[in-house]
């Protein structure tokens, strides 16, 4: 399951979703707005999406960790917005038969959706607001390995 | 040739657009972004940091696109 949402993630709702009677275990993941970066205060973090192309990112993710473990259901879901501190912008939840391999498969599928999905996060801080975009060589196109 | 091309994150704020019309002689990946970069001097350090899609891929340089092509700049993303 793939969703971008500006309403508040259920991430309850969210593992519930992924269970099922093949799969012994279910893991999932939870990005949340810190309020401190090095010495920089975070109020809030807006988040912008170019939806088409994230939604297929996402769902390219989903596939790619079909390929590699033996999982039940993955579920992605990233929040678009403002979100103040504590908040949930994304989540991750895998199910698979046997917990190492939900547990490699929902880390590989949040590095995955951090390297490619198209998603930019805004920093507001005190009397201070910038994009952010990490930096690193001039390369133009992400990887598809890891 | 004229392509749109839609922009995103900083490059959108500082550009003060989400699209820009922008006109092409070859039509290429790397013509778009060397056009951009062009357009917005301010912001030629994070467009060769940036990645290009077409139709909602991402592209190599040498990818030809036309007119009817969806284009986007892709600054760094920071999702998650």
């Amino acid at each position: 399951m793939i969703r971008l949402t500006r309403d508040p993630i259920d991430h309850t709702a969210l593992v519930d979703n992924v269970r099922q009677p093949g799969c012994g275990a279910v893991v999932s993941f939870l990005g949340t707005v810190r309020d401190l970066t090095g010495n920089e205060v975070t109020v809030a973090l807006e988040y912008e999406a170019y939806p088409p192309m994230a939604e297929r990112k996402m769902a390219d993710i989903v596939d790619d960790v079909r390929t590699r473990f033996p999982v039940g259901k993955v579920a992605l879901v990233h929040r678009l917005g403002r979100l103040e501190v504590g908040e949930i912008s994304v989540a991750v939840a895998v199910s698979a038969p046997h917990r190492g391999d939900a547990f490699a498969a929902c880390r590989h599928a949040i590095d995955r959706l951090k390297e490619v999905v198209p998603i930019w996060k805004k920093d507001l801080g005190e009397g201070r607001a910038e994009w952010v975009h990490p930096g690193g060589p001039p390369v133009s196109i992400p990887s598809d390995e890891p | 040739m004229t392509v749109t091309v839609r922009l995103f994150a900083r490059v959108r704020e500082t550009a003060g657009t989400e699209v820009v019309r922008l006109d092409l002689s070859g039509g290429s990946v790397a013509e778009v972004r060397e056009k951009l970069g062009a357009r917005y001097p301010p912001l030629v350090s994070l467009i060769a940091r940036s990645a290009l899609a077409v139709n909602g891929e991402y592209a190599p340089d040498d990818r030809a696109v036309s007119e009817t092509d969806e284009v986007a700049l892709i600054p760094p993303v920071s999702g998650g």
